[in-house]
């Protein structure tokens, strides 16, 4: 992975509809996707992901804005035309072709000679482990198996940029996991650019070099998967990603002020009223009394094997989310209606813009 | 939890009788066509013994012959130029955003199936008269072109249906493939159309090939085809012979209806 950039997204607008009915699937959205890395665009559904991945493979032009392409402007450029290919959520195969059939499709309408198709055919069948299956109608293929042949189509014709819609949406759990490891070697081994779409945080953060968090068709931030997980911009990225207690206080000094009294040092003060955001697992559980805890009553807990999610509440009703490492026996435990003391692990505690 | 059971039609008092009297209706008259095409006696009507004598006086009648050979000529034509035509307008009418007076075209196209046959037979009748007189051709054009036109309709359903309930997505992924327009709908979109290329071409056979009123006004002196010989011989003494006839038609409709239910039925 370099610096370089491959895909680049400039102030790119995606309206659709008519007058004050349209609707901005892509409110300005500016992004540069780097050479070679595993990009992920991350979001609820309608947050404007799916759009951007069609901007960027053609199937629909931007309202405004541009899309560059290793730096040349492609943004109204025919999909058959941009060196970028695309796994959709569907699989989309060729229902009439067999598997080899399909993969060979891309480059047959790149006019490559036959010997060469044929050979970079069984080169992708075996990348994805399926030249057994090589004549096969697609319809005789388990999902996994589509799935597989779906990114051997993709990447046959050697694109720039591998676009994947949610392509793993329709596997269940194991097949998912299994393909997640499968697509990161995949990514790795051919070097290409890959840019992901999916809903699921818990995909973004394993497989992704860097993450677009999108929300409103808006990019809201930008950044590695710890960065993105461990400094939220904002309060949206804060609870999309992972669970969060949010907090709204005062700033005083090096700290924050709660409504309930107790001062919480931060590392980044900002003036005035404003939004802390705190993992579970970095609330720790001590002592009631112990100088600097905030006094916190136990309302519920639920055992979650490894973990053990305690939910508190502070003297003013705020309700606050504690996650611990569960002991064998259960030694420790603590009941509803306990008095505790809580106290955040330093450094982790964000201080949100809005 | 308990359910509300389901309305069923079979559970109305003489609701057996009556689908079964319809079947016979439907069916009793073909029946007794096809016993008597076997008849050895010489009334079309009389019973005299099982023979296959009136199949073998059709095949020796050199009428029946150049009949069946204008019908199929026709039939083969008109199924050819209206799927071509079908074609083209199902994908005129499905592959586009919707559009203003989408409900009209779908109207205008399906025309022939509302529109009194007498009515469409006298209108073709005055214009081929003029184009006759105009040009002097008298050959089978005419006939193969008015049966396309009304067996558009017949095409068009099947193609338009197949056309609907296929998934756009193919298109695209072709495209993403680096496929040109014209690529995408070669590899793609026709190989997937075929089945209700071809059942269309089918119903649009079968309905040529059935015709007798529209081919009746417009026919040359000489162009007979199998329903309108028959209709002819139905003015003089009808002999048995228009038995076995019908029964052959009756075979070769059901061939092509059969492979009609089998290219359009649902896959899994």
């Amino acid at each position: 992975m370099t610096d370089e950039v491959t895909i680049s997204a400039r102030n790119v607008v995606k309206a659709f509809g008519q007058g004050n009915a349209a609707v901005r699937a892509l409110d300005d959205v500016s992004l540069d996707i780097r050479k070679g890395e595993f990009f992920t665009l991350l979001g609820p559904s309608g947050c404007g992901k799916t759009t951007l991945l069609r901007l960027i493979a053609g199937f629909e032009m931007p309202t405004e804005g541009t899309i560059l392409l290793d730096g040349a402007d492609i943004t109204t450029l025919p999909p058959n035309r941009r060196p970028v290919n695309t796994v959709f959520q569907s699989y989309a195969l060729f229902p009439h072709l067999t598997v080899a059939q399909n993969v060979a499709f891309g480059l047959q309408m790149l006019g490559r000679p036959a010997p060469e198709v044929k050979a970079t055919t069984e080169r992708m069948l075996a990348l994805v482990k399926l030249e057994a299956m090589a004549g096969r109608k697609t319809s005789q293929l388990s999902g996994g198996q589509q799935q597989r042949v779906a990114l051997a189509r993709a990447l046959a014709p050697q694109p720039k940029v591998l676009l994947l819609d949610e392509p793993l949406s329709a596997l269940d759990l194991k097949l998912r996991k299994e393909m997640q490891v499968e697509l990161k070697r995949l990514q790795t081994e051919t070097g290409i650019t890959f840019v992901f779409v999916t809903h699921d945080q818990e995909e973004a953060l394993t497989m992704s070099d860097r993450i677009g968090v999108m929300s409103h068709g808006k990019l809201q931030q930008v950044g590695a998967p710890r960065d993105i997980y461990t400094r939220p911009v904002n309060r949206f990225v804060a609870s999309f990603i992972g669970e969060t207690n949010f907090l709204s206080g005062v700033t005083e000094g090096a700290g924050v002020r709660l409504p309930v009294g107790a001062v919480v040092p931060v590392d980044s003060p900002r003036a005035g009223t404003v939004t802390l955001a705190v993992r579970p697992e970095h609330v720790r559980i001590v002592a009631p009394g112990e100088a600097g805890a905030i006094p916190a009553t136990v309302t519920g807990s639920v055992y979650f094997g490894t973990d053990m999610n305690y939910q508190l509440a502070l003297a003013d009703g705020t309700e606050i989310e504690a996650c611990v490492v569960s002991g064998v026996t259960g030694e420790g435990a603590l009941s509803k209606g306990e008095q505790v003391g809580l106290r955040f692990t330093p450094g982790a505690v964000q201080v949100l813009e809005d | 939890m308990a359910r509300a059971r389901d309305f069923s039609v079979t559970e109305l008092p003489g609701a057996t009788l009556v689908s079964m009297l319809v079947f016979v209706a439907l069916y009793a008259p073909i029946l007794v066509l096809i016993v008597y095409s076997f008849n050895a006696g010489e009334s079309v009507a009389v019973w005299g013994g099982l023979s296959l004598d009136w199949y073998r006086a059709a095949w020796a009648n050199d009428q029946v012959k150049e009949a069946t050979w204008v019908s199929l000529k026709v039939a083969t034509g008109a199924a050819v130029l209206s799927t071509a035509l079908a074609t083209m307008a199902a994908l005129g009418t499905t592959r586009r955003p919707a559009f203003r007076g989408q409900t009209f075209v779908y109207v205008m196209i399906n025309q022939p199936l509302m529109v009194p046959e007498i009515v469409t037979a006298v209108a073709l009748l005055l214009v081929t008269a003029a184009i006759k007189k105009a040009t002097g051709y008298t050959g089978l054009g005419y006939l193969i072109v008015a049966h396309a036109a009304f067996c558009i309709p017949f095409a068009y359903l099947p193609i338009r249906a197949r056309l609907e309930g296929m998934d756009l997505t193919l298109e695209t992924a072709a495209a993403d493939l680096y496929a040109s327009r014209w690529q995408t709908f070669r590899r793609v979109t026709l190989p997937l159309l075929m089945p209700g290329i071809l059942a269309g071409a089918m119903l649009a056979f079968v309905t040529s090939l059935d015709d007798v009123v529209i081919t009746e006004f417009i026919k040359s002196p000489g162009q007979d085809t199998l329903p309108t010989y028959m209709l002819g011989q139905l003015r003089r003494a009808m002999k048995p012979d228009v038995n076995a006839i019908s029964t052959l038609l009756l075979a070769l409709t059901l061939v092509l209806l059969s492979a009609f239910f089998l290219l359009t039925r649902k896959r899994k």
